[in-house]
């Protein structure tokens, strides 16, 4: 350990615009009547995601002698849900979220996490509230639209809904990915690289921009949308070459939301991924009723480096994980 | 050889692409939230001394490439290679004129120089960072004229030329830094 390792990664006065931006947010909802929650951050089970990994330990204590596996949670999302089914109304969170296998100068393995959730709105309503809570705090223009569909095709030149995989492996080939390319067989992997490495630059580069109806295949926990079952509720939103929030218009179908799960796990068993215990408890909420709403989870890391003008995670986050 | 995995990817790390030996040098990770990771790469091939970018899906593995480093003391050239000398186990090394790229005209003979080498081969000599050398011509110049007019070039004894200050003159040996090709003063 060298002697200057205890330093933090961020400068104290990014700390301090740090939090002025938290009380910034608290007083956002505060006035709008949005009830602050607090969920576990240690559940028996987890995000089934095969695009995510969990941390994991055991409690071992009165009652659990043999130890009580625990997930550190990827978002508070599933907990929320459960208190909406219970009668919460309108909630927001604060808090510190986990990922396994995540590092760079946009990710730390455990980040800081806005999740809030509004009954009674859809993904639109929803994109008006974020659009009202970025102004604020970025001080930006408010922000651009675009289908998911729409922007694809606008940069790429091919329709992302209706293309096959060998004309997504061409189109891969030719923006140079041939090596990912040549041996892909899930559509979702090519789509994501291309947006990922292609759109996302071109997109949100001087105001913030929602990107909306992603496919149906990565619709994660949105509803399928009514007027066209290859598109989801779901909604992103970029600005300066980072993606901030990731909001849905909530998956309410308890059967369903058990399906995904199910498949997530069968994808994992098949591909060497290990089996993650589905959420019952989360389901259970599903099946008493989780009332029709629309959510967002936003990484407030990421915010702040857009505020702060700064280029990597470790300059927002007191102690980055190489120091923590 | 090994392989790494992209969680091994890191500045200096060398692998194997397009079957030349290549030093990795920046790796980042790019993941949407809800989707799959990738790693965006800057690699400098290392015998075309080409930099490009390149993209892998993480958790890929890819052939390392058995590439080292080797200080080595630099003795002389037969005008086909030029030879250089382990210090401590007298091994010689000798290098050709595509492993040896611009780095002939800063080698002084005894100046440790770093070799790189893949499976046992040289492909590239790094000169020291500074390298002490006579100059064998420049004009004249005017003596006591020590404002910073740009100076003028001078040939120094292995044929580089470097720009001086007005005042240097020929027989002078002075310092110069290999990676910019700059003056850095006059030796006493």
């Amino acid at each position: 350990m060298s002697v200057t390792s205890w330093a933090p990664s961020a400068d104290i006065k990014t700390l301090k615009q740090r939090a002025d931006i938290l009380r910034t947010i608290r007083e956002f909802f505060h006035v709008r009547n949005v009830m602050e929650v607090e969920t576990p951050s240690l559940s028996a089970a987890s995000v089934t995601d095969i695009h995510l990994a969990s941390f994991s330990t055991s409690f071992v204590g009165p009652g659990h002698a043999g130890g009580l596996p625990l997930y550190l949670q990827t978002s508070p999302e599933f907990a929320m849900k459960r208190l909406l089914a219970a009668g919460s109304g309108a909630i927001f969170q604060l808090c510190k979220a986990f990922r396994n296998e995540e590092a760079g100068s946009h990710h730390n393995p455990e980040f800081t996490m806005l999740e809030w959730y509004r009954p009674g709105f859809d993904e639109f309503a929803l994109m008006n509230e974020m659009d009202e809570l970025i102004q604020c705090i970025l001080g930006v223009e408010s922000a651009t639209r675009i289908t998911y569909q729409d922007v694809f095709t606008q940069v790429l030149g091919l329709d992302p809904l209706t293309a096959s995989l060998e004309q997504l492996k061409a189109l891969a080939c030719e923006h140079g990915f041939a090596d990912i390319a040549k041996n892909e067989t899930k559509k979702d992997t090519l789509l994501q690289l291309l947006f990922c490495m292609k759109v996302e630059p071109t997109i949100g580069q001087t105001k913030p921009c929602f990107v909306y109806h992603f496919p149906a295949s990565q619709a994660a926990l949105a509803q399928i949308c009514e007027h066209d079952n290859r598109v989801a509720g779901r909604f992103e939103l970029y600005y300066k070459n980072m993606e901030l929030a990731n909001g849905f218009n909530e998956l309410t179908n308890a059967k369903e939301q058990a399906k995904r799960f199910d498949e997530d796990n069968a994808y994992r068993a098949e591909n060497g991924l290990n089996h993650v215990p589905m959420d019952t408890r989360l389901i259970g909420a599903l099946e008493h009723g989780l009332p029709k709403c629309a959510g967002v989870a936003m990484g407030i890391d990421r915010l702040v480096m857009l505020a702060t003008n700064k280029d990597k995670i470790k300059d927002v986050i007191a102690f980055d994980v190489d120091r923590a | 050889m090994a392989n790494y995995s992209t969680n091994e990817f890191k500045g200096g790390l060398k692998i194997m692409m397009d079957g030349e030996p290549c030093s990795i040098l920046e790796n980042e990770m790019v993941k949407p939230g809800k989707g799959q990771a990738f790693n965006r790469v800057r690699i400098r091939k290392l015998i075309s001394g080409k930099v490009l970018e390149k993209t892998f899906k993480s958790g890929e593995s890819v052939e390392g490439a058995d590439v080292m480093d080797t200080d080595l003391a630099y003795l002389y050239t037969d005008g086909e290679f030029w030879h250089f000398m382990n210090n401590e186990t007298f091994e010689q090394i000798a290098a050709d004129e595509k492993a040896l790229g611009d780095a002939g005209k800063w080698l002084v003979e005894n100046d440790v120089c770093t070799i790189t080498l893949w499976n046992g081969n040289p492909i590239a000599v790094t000169p020291p960072n500074f390298v002490e050398l006579e100059i064998t011509e420049t004009d004249p110049g005017l003596k006591g004229d020590t404002a910073g007019t740009g100076g003028k070039p001078a040939t120094l004894s292995t044929g580089a030329v470097v720009r001086v200050p007005l005042f240097v003159q020929i027989g002078e040996v002075i310092k110069v830094d290999t990676r910019s090709g700059e003056y850095v003063g006059r030796v006493k």
